[in-house]
C-alpha cells in the first residue's frame, strides 16, 4: 500500500499545484515534493532489505489476460525511489528564483513527472513497467517543448521519437515473453525470470531491451539525441532528465535485461560492454573538446552512464552496487552542476567558458560548493564518484581485463573536462561578464547544501545505501547465473 | 433487429420532417431517433444468439456491442453536425435520413448470417455514402470525390459478388454455417479451388470498403474532398462495420483453411501499415493525413485479423472503440478550426490551421492533443490498449515478424500526430477564442473522457460478449 501512496501522492500534488493556479504554484509543489520525500524517508525507515519486495499492491487491471495493476519495493528499488524523492524537492526549489510563464502547468507536470519516475521503479507487472516507462516521456517532453530553448521544438521531437521508438521494441519483447509463461499467462516480471527460453529468443530479446534501455540511458550509438536536448531543455527538464530518467535505463537493464536472458547476455554481453566502454571514452573526449558548460555536462553524463551500462553487462556484484551507488552519486551529482551552471548563466547570460573566468573573487560560496559537487563527478576519494567508479571499474576488470584498462581512462579524461571547467569559468582574470556577480542566495544555498552533504554523505559512509540494495542484487544475480 | 426495424421507419419519419417549416426539430428529432435505436439495440443484450429473417441475420452480444459503437458513433457525429445551420444551402432532412438508413446496412454488416445479407448491407451503406460524399453540390473537389468513391466503390462490390458467387458454387449454400461445414469436411478432404477464389475476391471487396492497401487509391481524396461531418461518418462507421463483417466472416466460416487466407491478410496488412504511415509523413494537409492514418489504423486491424487469436474479438471491438472517439474528436476540432481561416479559397484544413490554438482555445487543443494521443498510441489512452491488444492477438498466434514491422510504422505514426500537438501548442499562431455549441462540447468531453478511461482500465468492456 505504501509503495501506492508514493504514486499517488505526487499525482495529487500536481493536480492541486494546477487547481491554485500560478501565485502559489511554486510553494504547493515544494510542499508537495517535501511531503513525498518525507513518506520515502518513512519507507526507508520500515523497510528490510533481506525480506524482499515489501509494501506491495496489486489490484486486477486486464483480469482474463492476468495483468494486473502491481508494484512494491525492493533495495533496488528503494535506491532509487530515495533518488527520486531527493532529487524533485530541490528541482522545484531550484527554480524559485526563475518565473516560468505558466507556472501551475510548469510544476504539476514535474510533479507528473516524478510520480511516473516512482511507478518505473515500483512496478513489478512487466506492462505495468512499460507503462510507467512511457508515460515518464510524456511531461518531461512537454516540459522541454514549451519551456525549452530556441531550437526546442525540433530538437525535443527528436528526443520524443527516438526514446518512443525503442520503448516499442521492449512493448513486443514484453508481449512475446507474456505469451511465453505456462498456464494462463501472468505478466509478473518474476514470473519472467524463470522461463526457460532458447538461446536464438534471448538473443532477439536481449536487443529488443537494448534497444529501449541504450536509447534510453543512452548509450553509444543511440545518444545523438542527447546533448541537443539537455541544452535546449529548461534546466529543471534537464535535471529531471540527467538526475531520474537515465536511471530508467539502467534500471530497466538491471531488473529485465539481466534475469530474464542471462543466455543472450553470455551471447552478446562482451558486445554492449565495448559499446559501453566506446561511450565512456567517445563522451568523454567530446566533453574536453566542449565550449558551452551545459553541453559538457550532458556529454560528461554520457560518458558516465557507459560505466554504468559497462559494470551492469559485467554481471558480477560488485558491477550491479557499483551502478546502484552510483546512480545515486551521478543523479546528485550531476543535478548539483547543472544547478551551478544555471546561477552562473543567470548571472553572467552565457555558459561559454570562453567568456567565463574570475568568478571565484567574485563568489567564493560558490565556488565551494562547486568545487566539492565537481570533485564528486570526477570521483576523487571520500566523494560519492569514486565509490561507484571504483566498484564499476573492478567489475568491468574482472570481466576483461583490457576493456577495463581503457575503461579505467574515464578518470584520467574525467578530471581532465572537469577541471578544465572549473579553471575556465571560475580561475583567470575576472572576464566583464561577471562584473556584479552576486554570491549564493539563501534558496541556492537550500539547493546545494543537501546535495554537498550527500556528496560526501556516500562519499565517507557508501554503506548506508549499498547495505539496502546488496540482498535484491544478489537475489537477482542468481537468475543470471542459471 | 430492432434498430435495423426502428431506423429504416424513422429514417423516412426524418424525410417528412424536412417539409416542416421549422429547421430547428430537426436535430433534436434525429438525436432522439438514434438514442431510441441505440436502446433498442441493448434491448436484446444477453438474449442471444438470436436469428432473424429466416436466418439471414444474427444477434448475439458481439454483434451489439459493434452496433453499439456504430451507433453511438453516428449518434455523437450528429450531434456535432448542427443542423448544417451555417450552411444555406445543405439538405439537412435528406442527409440525415440517409445517415439512418446507411445505419442499417452498417448493422447488416455487422450481423450477417448469410452472404446476400452481406451484400444487401454493403450497399445500402455505400450508396448512402455516395451521395453524402458528393453532398456539397457546388464544390468540385466534393463531386470529384463523389465520383471517384463510386466508380470505384462500385468496381469493388461488383468483383465481391462475382466472389460470393465462386463461393456459392464450391459450396452451394450463401449460409455461414454450411460454408463454414463445408470448409471443415470437404474442403478437407479435396481442396476446391473455386473456394480460394471466391473467398479471394470476397475478400478483396470488403478490405476495398475498409481501405485496406493496394485497394486504398480512392481514400486520401475522398475523405479530403467530402465534407468534413460525412469524411467522420465514413471513418469510423464504415471501418467498424467493415472489421466486423471480416471478422464474422473469417473467424466463423473460413477458420478450417486459416493457413491459405492468413499470409493473405497478413501481407496486405504491412503493405497498409507502410502505405498509411509512410504516406501520412508527407502531406500538408490534415485531413488527407486523417486519411492516410485510417488506412494505416486499417493496417493495425488487420494484425488482428491475421492472427484470428483468443484476444482477436476484443481487440478489434476495442480498437474499433478507441479509434472512433478519436477520430470523430480530431475531426470534430477539425471542423471548428477550419472555419476560422481560408487557404486558396477553401476552408484551412492544413496542420497550420492549428497554430496557436492553445493560447486561446485551451480546451480544444487538450481535446486534440488527447486524440492524437490515442491514435498514435501513447500509454493511458484507448489507443495504447488498443493496439496492446492487436499486438497480443498476434502474439498469441505466434507471429512476431508482423507485430514487430507494426512497432516500426508506430514510431512514424508519432511523428505525424505529434506535428498536430506541436502545432497548436508550440508554433506562433492567431486563433480568437471559438464559440462551442453546448452540444458540440459534450461530444467532445465525451470522447476525451472515454479515451482516458479505457485508456486508465481498458478492463471495463473486458469479457461483457
Amino acid at each position: 500500500m505504501l509503495t501506492l501512496l508514493l504514486i499517488l501522492l505526487p499525482i495529487v500534488a500536481g493536480v492541486i499545484t494546477l487547481l491554485v493556479g500560478a501565485n502559489l504554484a511554486k510553494q504547493v509543489a515544494l510542499v508537495g515534493a517535501l511531503a513525498e520525500l518525507g513518506l520515502a524517508l518513512f519507507v526507508w525507515s520500515q523497510f528490510d532489505p533481506a525480506a524482499g519486495v515489501q509494501f506491495g499492491f496489486k489490484y486486477h487491471w486486464l483480469a482474463s489476460a492476468g495483468i494486473s495493476f502491481a508494484g512494491g519495493l525492493d533495495g533496488i528499488s528503494l535506491v532509487l525511489v530515495l533518488l527520486t524523492a531527493f532529487l524533485t524537492p530541490l528541482i522545484i526549489l531550484s527554480t524559485f528564483n526563475h518565473t516560468y510563464k505558466n507556472s501551475a502547468a510548469f510544476y504539476s507536470l514535474i510533479l507528473f513527472m516524478s510520480a511516473a519516475l516512482v511507478g518505473v521503479f515500483t512496478a513489478t507487472d512487466a506492462f505495468l513497467f512499460y507503462l510507467f516507462f512511457e508515460a515518464a516521456l510524456i511531461p518531461v517532453y512537454f516540459l522541454a517543448a514549451v519551456w525549452g530553448g530556441e531550437n526546442r521544438l525540433k530538437v525535443t521531437f527528436k528526443f520524443f521519437i527516438y526514446t518512443m521508438f525503442g520503448s516499442l521494441f521492449m512493448l513486443v519483447a514484453l508481449i512475446y515473453l507474456y505469451y511465453q509463461t505456462p498456464g494462463t499467462h501472468t505478466s509478473e516480471i518474476t514470473a519472467f525470470y524463470n522461463l526457460q527460453l532458447t538461446a536464438k529468443a534471448q538473443g532477439f530479446i536481449f536487443w529488443a531491451f537494448f534497444v529501449a534501455f541504450a536509447i534510453k540511458m543512452p548509450l553509444f550509438p543511440f545518444h545523438t539525441w542527447q546533448p541537443d536536448t539537455y541544452t535546449e531543455a529548461p534546466t529543471p527538464a534537464t535535471m529531471l532528465l540527467s538526475g531520474i530518467m537515465l536511471k530508467m535505463g539502467v534500471y530497466g537493464l538491471i531488473r529485465l535485461l539481466l534475469p530474464i536472458v542471462p543466455l543472450g547476455l553470455q551471447s552478446y554481453g562482451m558486445l554492449a560492454v565495448i559499446l559501453s566502454v566506446i561511450g565512456i571514452i567517445y563522451g568523454s573526449i567530446i566533453a574536453i573538446q566542449q565550449r558551452d558548460m551545459k553541453r559538457l555536462i550532458a556529454y560528461s553524463s554520457f560518458a558516465h552512464v557507459g560505466l554504468m551500462a559497462a559494470g551492469v553487462f559485467a554481471a558480477s556484484t560488485n558491477g550491479l552496487q557499483g551502478a546502484m551507488i552510483q546512480m545515486l552519486a551521478h543523479g546528485i551529482n550531476v543535478v548539483g552542476l547543472f544547478f551551478v551552471i544555471d546561477i552562473i548563466l543567470s548571472r553572467t547570460k552565457t555558459r561559454s567558458l570562453d567568456q567565463l573566468g574570475g568568478i571565484t573573487q567574485v563568489a567564493p560560496q560558490l565556488s565551494v560548493y562547486f568545487l566539492i559537487i565537481l570533485l564528486g563527478s570526477v570521483a576523487l576519494p571520500l566523494t560519492n564518484g569514486f565509490v561507484g567508479e571504483f566498484l564499476l571499474l573492478s567489475s568491468v576488470f574482472a570481466f576483461n581485463g583490457w576493456l577495463g584498462a581503457i575503461a579505467g581512462l574515464t578518470i584520467i579524461l574525467g578530471s581532465v573536462y572537469m577541471l578544465r571547467l572549473f579553471q575556465m569559468s571560475m580561475f583567470g582574470p575576472k572576464s566583464k561578464w561577471v562584473e556584479g556577480f552576486q554570491d549564493l542566495t539563501f534558496s541556492e544555498k537550500a539547493v546545494l547544501l543537501p546535495l554537498v552533504i550527500m556528496v560526501l554523505w556516500i562519499g565517507i559512509y557508501p554503506n548506508t545505501f549499498l547495505s539496502i540494495s546488496e540482498p535484491a542484487v544478489n537475489n537477482l544475480l542468481q537468475f543470471v547465473g542459471k | 433487429m430492432y434498430p435495423i426495424v426502428l431506423l429504416s421507419v424513422l429514417g423516412i419519419v426524418t424525410l417528412f420532417l424536412g417539409f416542416s417549416k421549422s429547421k430547428n426539430i430537426l436535430l433534436p428529432a434525429v438525436l432522439l431517433f438514434l438514442a431510441i435505436a441505440l436502446a433498442g439495440n441493448f434491448f436484446e443484450w444477453n438474449k442471444g444468439p438470436l436469428l432473424y429473417f429466416y436466418d439471414m441475420f444474427r444477434v448475439d452480444n458481439l454483434t451489439l456491442a459493434f452496433n453499439g459503437i456504430i451507433l453511438a458513433s453516428a449518434f455523437m457525429i450528429v450531434a456535432i453536425s448542427g443542423g448544417f445551420q451555417d450552411n444555406a444551402e445543405a439538405e439537412p432532412a435528406e442527409y440525415y435520413a440517409l445517415m439512418l438508413f446507411s445505419l442499417v446496412g452498417a448493422i447488416m454488416m455487422v450481423g450477417f448470417e448469410h452472404l446476400i445479407m452481406l451484400f444487401i448491407g454493403v450497399e445500402i451503406l455505400s450508396v448512402a455514402m455516395y451521395v453524402l460524399t458528393g453532398s456539397n453540390k457546388r464544390n468540385l473537389r466534393s463531386n470529384e470525390a463523389a465520383l471517384k468513391y463510386f466508380l470505384m466503390g462500385a468496381f469493388a462490390t461488383g468483383i465481391m459478388l462475382f466472389g460470393m458467387t465462386l463461393l456459392y458454387g464450391a459450396t452451394g449454400s450463401f449460409e455461414l454455417n454450411d460454408i463454414q461445414a463445408f470448409v471443415s469436411t470437404t474442403q478437407q478432404a479435396a481442396p476446391s479451388y473455386i473456394l480460394y477464389a471466391g473467398l479471394l475476391l470476397l475478400l478483396i471487396g470488403m478490405l476495398f470498403k475498409v481501405s485496406a492497401a493496394p485497394f486504398h487509391f480512392w481514400t486520401p481524396d475522398v475523405y479530403e474532398g467530402a465534407p468534413t461531418i460525412f469524411t467522420t461518418f465514413m471513418s469510423t462507421i464504415v471501418k467498424t462495420a467493415g472489421f466486423a463483417a471480416l471478422y464474422r466472416l473469417l473467424s466463423h466460416s473460413f477458420t478450417g483453411v486459416y493457413g491459405f487466407w492468413w499470409l493473405v491478410i497478413a501481407v496486405i496488412a504491412i503493405l497498409t501499415l507502410l502505405v498509411g504511415n509512410i504516406g501520412a509523413t508527407t502531406q500538408n494537409s490534415f485531413k488527407r493525413m486523417m486519411a492516410y492514418s485510417g488506412i494505416s489504423h486499417a493496417g493495425y486491424l488487420l494484425i488482428a485479423l491475421t492472427a484470428l487469436s483468443k484476444p482477436t474479438q476484443n481487440a478489434i471491438v476495442f480498437y474499433s472503440l478507441a479509434y472512433s472517439l478519436s477520430t470523430i474528436a480530431a475531426f470534430g476540432i477539425l471542423m471548428l478550426v477550419s472555419k476560422q481561416r481560408t487557404f486558396e479559397g477553401q476552408p484551412d484544413e492544413r496542420y497550420d490551421a492549428f497554430n496557436g490554438l492553445a493560447k486561446e482555445n485551451p480546451f480544444l487543443a487538450f481535446v486534440l492533443t488527447v486524440a492524437m494521443l490515442s491514435l498514435a498510441g501513447i500509454p493511458l489512452t484507448a489507443g495504447f490498449w488498443g493496439k496492446f491488444m492487436v499486438f497480443s492477438s498476434a502474439a498469441e498466434r505466434g507471429i512476431i515478424w508482423v507485430p514487430a514491422i507494426a512497432v516500426l510504422m508506430s514510431t512514424v505514426g508519432i511523428y505525424y500526430y505529434f506535428r498536430v500537438i506541436i502545432a497548436s501548442y508550440l508554433k506562433e499562431g492567431d486563433i480568437a477564442e471559438i464559440r462551442v455549441a453546448p452540444f458540440y462540447k459534450i461530444v467532445l468531453i465525451l470522447a476525451t473522457v472515454l479515451t482516458i478511461v479505457f485508456g486508465l482500465a481498458p478492463g471495463l468492456l473486458e469479457g461483457i460478449f
